[in-house]
């Protein structure tokens, strides 16, 4: 199916004009970066659309409602925007370590912990004005995700143990330690049902971002993107991050360091989770209860593998999912489906990516070879057969 | 296991003009090769003879390219190692091969082609005591092997394949795994197995003095083809040597310009031991002295402590005692140290080893120099990655160094073996260079690009730096080296200035005779 998919999206590189042999090679291998992706989300969807007709249902009115729930208007979009907010961040947190060859799914705990550590930090605040007080209630959780994954990456480093299996296994000590909490020594005696923590109080809410109308949360992490592209792909320490994680021998016999590499940026995949947590807190709940434990971590697994662990094709990715979440109350309410069917989506979707992983280099179409091949051969015919 | 199986006894194994080609390489050149029932033959060579290419192709792992082999006399068409184990051939490998968790009698039972669905443990275990009985081997069967020593092992490696019903057992490098003691008894009880008919024993090996002891007969392989062998007793050790060794011709590279300099210590090694990741090798480096404008060459049978040697070098494995010293202060191979003493390391299978293989060739020549900042050692490194600088660095040492390839930003993976040396010698040998380690930098090239990268080495040596050039490839070493260190089961036991060189007395050190 994603062979299938794959041509139909490949003319759009060999259709641009090129100017010589380095520019058309050099698009084939680049589209190639975005060809796959794009066409296993397709087929994902395909995928989906073959179990929405075998339960009787429409895939056609399942893509309306999606798009009305999550993008059709400005209350639509904005709702999609506040829950593609957290998910910036924690896709943040798996594709960081990811260019250290880490698989890091424990983005859940992180967030939790961060979500927490903000509402504690708030009330010996409290006396603090809201410029000095929200600053500090953001870095003590960044401190707390930076710990908790940054142990991840320390265990894996100096001690061997599979980082996917210690971020997972700590993402649910996290969770416990903030049950314990939110359930024991930081509750608020007055929240009945929903044990929480004290409310942070008015005066530390974040208000929304001017013209959109979201929380802050999203223009932060759009700039978390951004910096972290920076980061990677412009300075010698994401430079030297992609050699650890390209071939870890090479990078010793350069005499990188390694471990702290691998410390560093796990901590600041964790930093970035926990200020998912953060803006949760201070800007949606108001204090830090179980709704912290939304799944906002492991639909960040999916965010990064779309975005092939890229930092800025994240930003478009986290919307869309952010967009399919949205309307998953109306796709139950009209088309009488469980709740779990986004998730069915959202796992034919991973599904899809992760086996689209082997078909790199598959694709003689991308390879630069070939179109220098035909340059060389016949100059012209390359372009005419693109058309 | 049936008590009386029907066929026992040795039985002969011929080799008919048994060829190998890879591609363009011919691993095995017509080499036939009789064992007669009952004998004990002795595979010698260096790395790369053939050896291995040999006994894969008689147990059916290869396809021979063409050749023929006999069992008991007649001709058998080996497919496969079931094919081969049906004939009643054994192999037992370098490694172990039994499973950690289950005890001897478990590994034996479940060995069996034929074992059942449902094991009747009673009747097998009275038919592993009865078959035990018979066997001169002593082991005890009840035990994890993951709690055996090496030597019982082996030993339950070479009664698994006479549980098995061979009859005709090939042992690679049987010993290389066991204490002098384990090694003797393993090989005495083999001997006395064909001295009664029982069994036949082809053995690869590189220890004269085993081959001597036990074996009866012996052939001997160089590049692929069957150069000499005869009874053991009557060939001497000097002779086989020099059959191992051959007649060395050397190929004209550029020549040693200047001697080396006395004054220059570069590298020292002193007193550093170490041991590897599985805890089985330890070496023990006395003293190692490389000066500048010289190149020392480690010569060695693979797996004689060179690798760990040259990781304790590269600071990927620590050193347990002693201390590496380069330009007088102790070296723990940091990217600091190696940039301000002008260290650079280069391991054998560069892609393995020195690439990142999904990145492309541009960033692959930028992995020493990227966070550099003009030029200047001393200067803290850069925090921006100058990607103009990258590419057009890239461009000039592409050019200069001939590496093909379809382009600088094509994965270097894309690129043949040679490419790919020529490449990470472009990255390490472009900056002025005080000490250079480099380790088997030839393996598997063509003839071109091996003359083009010693001729690299060789005009580093010139411009005054310290070589130290670790090779399991005794040409390379005679070719390239002012002095020669053998390396022989973790130590350095014998050093020669190579301008007197006896080629005899090296391979005779490689062998483990000291």
């Amino acid at each position: 199916m994603v062979a299938d998919a794959a041509p139909s999206v490949m003319p759009v590189q060999a259709a641009r004009p090129s100017t010589g042999l380095q520019v058309r090679a050099w698009l084939a291998r680049r589209s190639e970066a975005v060809a796959i992706p794009v066409a296993a989300a397709v087929a994902g969807f395909l995928l989906f659309g073959v179990f929405l007709l075998a339960l009787g249902k429409s895939p056609l009115q399942l893509v309306d409602l999606v798009y009305r729930a999550g993008f059709g208007s400005s209350f639509a979009l904005g709702n999609s925007l506040q829950r593609a907010a957290p998910l910036l961040f924690t896709a943040l947190c798996v594709a960081l370590p990811a260019r250290l060859g880490l698989v890091v799914i424990g983005g859940e705990g992180a967030i939790v912990l961060g979500g927490l550590a903000a509402a504690a930090f708030a009330q010996p605040l409290a006396a603090f004005p809201a410029v000095i007080a929200i600053p500090l209630m953001a870095l003590a959780a960044a401190f707390a995700g930076a710990v908790w994954i940054g142990s991840v990456g320390w265990l894996q480093a100096y001690r061997g143990v599979n980082a996917t299996i210690s971020s997972l296994l700590l993402s649910y000590i996290a969770i416990a330690i903030a049950n314990h909490l939110i359930e024991g020594p930081l509750r608020d005696p007055t929240s009945l049902n929903k044990p929480s923590t004290l409310p942070i109080g008015d005066a530390f809410m974040l208000p929304p971002m001017p013209v959109i109308g979201v929380h802050w949360g999203l223009g932060c992490g759009v700039i978390a993107c951004i910096l972290a592209y920076i980061l990677m792909d412009r300075t010698t320490l994401g430079f030297a991050a992609r050699i650890a994680g390209g071939n870890v021998r090479a990078a010793q016999i350069q005499g990188l360091p390694v471990g702290r590499l691998i410390v560093g940026f796990t901590a600041l995949g964790g930093v970035f989770a926990a200020l998912a947590g953060f803006f949760e807190v201070a800007a949606v709940q108001g204090t830090a209860n179980g709704t912290l434990v939304a799944g906002y971590g492991y639909t960040g697994i999916l965010v990064a593998f779309l975005a092939r662990q890229n930092p800025i094709a994240i930003i478009p990715v986290a919307i869309l999912l952010g967009g399919i979440e949205a309307s998953s109350g109306l796709i139950q309410r009209r088309m009488q489906l469980p709740d779990a069917t986004v998730l069915v989506l959202e796992g034919l979707l991973f599904l899809i990516v992760l086996m689209s992983e082997t078909l790199y280099g598959r694709f003689k179409i991308f390879s630069p070879h070939l179109w220098q091949a035909k340059a060389e051969t016949m100059p012209a015919p390359a372009a005419s057969a693109a058309a | 296991m049936e008590p009386d199986a029907p066929a026992t006894g040795a039985i002969g194994v011929e080799t008919i003009g048994m060829t190998k080609r890879f591609g363009a390489f011919t691993a095995l050149d017509d080499v036939s090769m009789k064992i007669e029932p009952g004998g004990f033959h002795a595979l010698l060579g260096e790395n790369g003879a053939g050896k291995s290419t040999l006994v894969k192709c008689v147990m059916g792992f290869y396809a021979p390219t063409s050749g023929s082999v006999l069992v008991d006399g007649r001709e058998a068409e080996i497919t496969n190692p079931k094919g081969a184990q049906a004939r009643g051939l054994g192999m037992v490998y370098q490694h172990f091969t039994l499973v950690p968790s289950l005890t001897g009698a478990e590994n034996l039972v479940i060995s069996r082609a034929d074992a059942p669905a449902i094991l009747h443990w009673s009747s097998e275990r009275a038919a592993l005591a009865d078959f035990m009985g018979r066997m001169p081997f002593k082991l005890n069967l009840d035990r994890p092997v993951a709690e055996l020593a090496a030597g019982e092992k082996q030993k339950l490696e070479i009664v698994k394949q006479l549980y098995l019903k061979a009859r005709f057992l090939i042992l690679d490098e049987p010993t290389s795994v066991l204490t002098p003691a384990e090694a003797e008894e393993v090989l005495g009880l083999l001997r006395a197995m064909t001295d009664r008919g029982d069994l036949s024993v082809l053995m690869i090996s590189h220890k004269f003095r085993e081959v001597e002891t036990f074996a009866r007969s012996l052939s001997v392989l160089r590049r692929g083809k069957l150069v000499g062998g005869g009874a053991v007793g009557v060939l001497s050790r000097d002779d086989m040597a020099a059959m191992m060794i051959g007649e060395r011709t050397t190929r004209t590279i550029a020549a040693r310009l200047g001697e080396p300099d006395p004054e220059r210590e570069i590298l020292r090694v002193e007193k550093v031991t170490a041991t590897d990741v599985s805890g089985l090798r330890h070496i023990a480096i006395d003293d190692l002295r490389v000066r500048a404008r010289e190149i020392v060459g480690i010569a060695g049978v693979s797996g004689n402590g060179q690798k760990e040697l040259a990781d304790v070098l590269g600071g990927q494995i620590r050193a347990t005692g002693g201390r590496v010293v380069v330009a007088g202060t102790p070296y723990t191979g940091k990217r600091v140290e190696s940039r301000s003493r002008r260290v650079r390391f280069i391991p054998e299978e560069p892609l393995r080893n020195a690439c990142a293989p999904r990145m492309s060739v541009a960033e692959n020549l930028a992995f020493r120099a990227f966070d550099r900042r003009g030029d200047d050692p001393q200067k803290p490194p850069t925090l921006w990655l100058d990607k103009g600088a990258m590419s057009r660095r890239a461009k000039d040492l592409i050019a200069r160094f001939k590496v093909k390839t379809a382009s600088s930003e094509a994965p270097i993976a894309t690129l043949s073996g040679g490419n790919v040396q020529r490449a990470v010698l472009a990255r390490e040998l472009t900056d002025p260079v005080d000490l250079l380690i480099v380790v088997n930098p030839c393996f598997g090239l063509d003839f071109a690009a091996v003359s083009e990268i010693r001729n690299r080495i060789v005009a580093a040596r010139n411009g005054g730096a310290a070589v130290l050039l670790i090779s399991e490839d005794l040409d390379e070493i005679l070719e390239l080296s002012d002095r020669i260190v053998v390396m022989s089961e973790g130590r350095l036991v014998y050093e020669t200035l190579a301008a007197e060189a006896e080629v005899g007395a090296i391979g005779q050190h490689m062998a483990g005779h000291h």
